[in-house]
């Protein structure tokens, strides 16, 4: 192109030479057919792959549903329980701040008359006292009427329906992980008491039904399996996702749009962009020791509150959003920029009307996949206190709600499945369906939005 | 306009809309502009010929300062607009831009409607007070842009959806909707087939009497067609400007008339 004396020289052709392909094209070469044959190899190598990872997926699955569907039924006992009055308030006034120095110890008599005479109204002939006929209902029991007699204090005097929760002996028989043979040394259920149980269910008083306590309830202490549920667990990981939806994204999408649209390219930059990246690998361990040392001891806020656990999980989720953000941004082709530059716009107008709007689905995509990340992780929530019996009621408030000690699904779990009773054993892996429901609908949005709008150039 | 050659081309003398003294582009090491002088006219189309990598559309971009956007770029030298240096520190490359129109190689509407597509200069700029205005606006660009009858029934429509020849006159009227003093067009037709190139063309012919058009062409041909002045550029530097008609009919640099000729290139 550059010299402009240059005239076509002209090849020197010798010879012709032998043809290196003088075969017939009916028949494979030796080469061919060894290539071919890899080739077949090859795609056999990755079948098997596929397989074996298929493979794996189902026995995870069926492992999980065939544990954990169990955590969804529960057995209730029905029974007739007479609110007396000379127990539960001794006054007659229905003062309730009296009816409340009334305990549960206060209330487990009532209930003992009342299994007593249920079974005797069945006409179910035994030799155990009514204490060990209680035994079949959970401890839970007598918190259930007290607390259903603080609510309705008109109702001392009168005879009340109830469906208890029965122990998680009881519910274990019911469901067939406990028999008659597995409790020879169990002090907690003798046999005559699952005979009286027998008895109940073909009476119809005792059943097992679907157990909306379980998704909607709080966690309880050992000696109540049965009474426990993740439905606080559960709003400590909402509140943690707020927050970190509410830090990380507006941070991670100001870090990625600054850094792909505007800042210069130096070393500087080059050495944020490295880092981003190192820190998307950090052990989630890492940044819940950072936690605890930034935000409780120096800063002193609240152990255990979900405010914590969501600046821990915002730090965490950062760089996710941050890549995926800037590969986002990348993906918006070059001339969309130049054309909006071109009729006179700012890089700020360039950027917010016309880049941004492009790359909001990928940002939204990497934003829930990122969140998704921050909900199913634990171990940053073991160091900062959101790991262990945390007994809280429903927060009622939003301030409540970030502030006063929780738990989340992950650590609710974790701790089901550290305890001794195999009743908790059976929620853990009910907690991992939820836990799971929940991911796999978020990547699911995730992966809709990503096909919706998916715009290619 | 086919019909016209070079050889007939009448050249009026115009005001000098655009004057470029010893302009030098450097991408960071490489040396892409050489000291280039030109004086482009109002009212006149000029077009920048050479072969690929020559620096024709870098001087383009310089005109605009499009070249802003890209960090290891540095200009020096004098680019005046009326007069005015437009690398003076106190010009604002956004204001430059919506006097100077840019026209892209590629067909780049954005993905909006046809109406938005227009619309998006006067708004950004503030140049309609109502609706009723914008209005006005968006059809006057359509039918300088010569699409207005093809599109003036689906104006929601997204501009992406139209043909790659309606694209470019969209981006063509989008560029005129700001009512910019200057439109340089980066090789706009080279993306197209002949009759949409045709169109485009004639199009260039008629914006001539409102603007000063500068167009970066591969197509001698069409170079020869549109453009009442033309500029020959090679290895960065400007090696002949004059006449269109002179430039293809009698070049005086050698160079020239071997590209021209189809030697080199």
């Amino acid at each position: 192109m550059s010299d402009i004396s240059q005239t076509p020289s002209q090849i020197a052709t010798a010879g012709k030479a032998p043809s290196k392909h003088a075969g017939s094209l009916l028949a494979q070469s030796p080469h061919t057919k060894k290539r071919n044959a890899a080739e077949r190899r090859f795609r056999a190598y990755g079948m098997a792959a596929i397989g074996v990872g298929l493979l794996m997926l189902l026995i995870l699955v069926t492992t999980i549903v065939g544990r954990g569907t169990g955590a969804f039924q529960q057995t209730y006992v029905t029974l007739n329980v007479e609110l007396v009055e000379k127990k539960l308030d001794k006054s007659g006034t229905r003062d309730l701040a009296a009816i409340k120095k009334v305990t549960t110890f206060g209330y487990a008599p009532l209930i003992r008359d009342a299994v007593a005479a249920k079974v005797a109204e069945l006409g179910i002939e035994t030799d155990l006292k009514p204490k060990a006929l209680a035994g079949i209902l959970s401890k839970d029991a007598a918190a259930t009427l007290r607390a259903f007699v603080l609510e309705n204090p008109d109702q001392i005097g009168e005879t009340v329906e109830f469906r208890f929760l029965t122990s998680s002996r009881v519910d274990g028989y019911m469901k067939g992980r406990v028999s008659r043979d597995s409790i020879a040394n169990d002090k907690n259920i003798s046999p005559e008491q699952l005979d009286i149980v027998d008895a109940m269910v073909g009476a119809g008083t005792l059943e097992t039904v679907f157990n909306l306590d379980f998704i909607t309830g709080a966690d309880a202490s050992d000696a109540r399996p049965e009474a426990a549920g993740m439905g606080v667990s559960m709003l400590g990981s909402l509140f943690m996702m707020l927050v970190v939806l509410a830090l990380a994204l507006p941070i991670g999408v100001a870090a990625s749009i600054y850094l792909e649209e505007f800042a210069p390219k130096n070393w500087l930059t080059d050495i944020i962009e490295v880092n981003i990246s190192n820190l998307a690998a950090v052990p989630s361990i890492v940044f819940g020791i950072l936690g605890l040392a930034v935000f409780i001891n120096y800063m002193h806020l609240p152990m255990s509150a979900p405010l914590v656990g969501g600046l821990v999980l915002t730090l965490m989720t950062l760089p996710t959003i941050i890549i995926s953000t800037r590969a986002a941004l990348k993906a918006v082709p070059p001339s969309i920029r130049d054309a909006a530059l071109g009729v006179g716009a700012s890089r700020m107008q360039a950027v917010f009307h016309h880049v941004l709007p492009l790359a909001a689905p990928g940002i939204l995509t990497g934003t829930i996949i990122g969140l998704a990340q921050a909900l199913g992780e634990t171990a940053p929530l073991l160091l900062i206190g959101m790991v262990g019996f945390i007994a809280s009621n429903a927060p009622e408030t939003l301030a409540d709600g970030l502030l006063s000690p929780n738990s989340a699904m992950p650590a609710q779990i974790y701790e089901w499945a550290k305890r001794a009773d195999p009743a908790f054993y059976e929620r853990a892996w009910g907690g991992i369906i939820i836990l799971l429901i929940f991911l796999v609908t978020m990547n699911t949005i995730a992966v809709i939005l990503r096909r919706r709008f998916e715009r290619r150039w | 306009m086919n019909q016209i050659t070079a050889l007939d081309k009448t050249v009026q003398t115009n005001k000098t809309k655009i004057s470029a003294r010893n302009v030098n582009v450097h991408y960071g090491d490489s040396h892409a502009i050489k000291d280039v002088n030109v004086e482009i006219e109002d009212n006149t189309v000029t077009a920048f010929i050479g072969p690929s990598g020559c620096g024709k559309s870098t001087f383009l971009r310089c005109l605009n300062r499009m070249n802003d956007t890209i960090d290891i770029c540095r200009v020096t030298g004098d680019i005046q607009i009326d007069g005015e240096n437009i690398y003076d520190p106190r010009v604002d490359p956004v204001q430059l831009r919506a006097k100077v129109g840019m026209v892209f190689q590629k067909p780049n509407p954005f993905p909006k409607s046809i109406y938005d597509n227009v619309a998006y200069g006067p708004r950004i700029h503030g140049l309609a007070a109502n609706k009723a205005e914008l209005d006005e606006i968006v059809e006057k660009s359509l039918r300088r842009g010569a699409i207005w009858e093809e599109v003036k029934d689906r104006l929601d429509a997204p501009g992406t959806g139209l043909s790659g020849g309606q694209q470019q006159r969209l981006c063509i009227a989008r560029a005129v909707a700001t009512e910019p003093e200057v439109l340089l067009m980066d090789e706009p037709c080279s993306a197209l087939d002949p009759i949409a190139t045709a169109q485009i063309e004639e199009l260039i012919d008629e914006l001539r009497n409102s603007y000063s058009v500068v167009i970066v062409t591969h197509s001698m041909q069409q170079a020869a067609r549109v453009s009442q002045k033309t500029a020959f550029f090679h290895l960065g530097n400007l090696v002949e400007f004059g006449a269109t008609g002179q430039i293809f009919t009698n070049p005086e640099d050698p160079r020239t008339e071997s590209y021209i000729t189809g030697r080199i290139g």
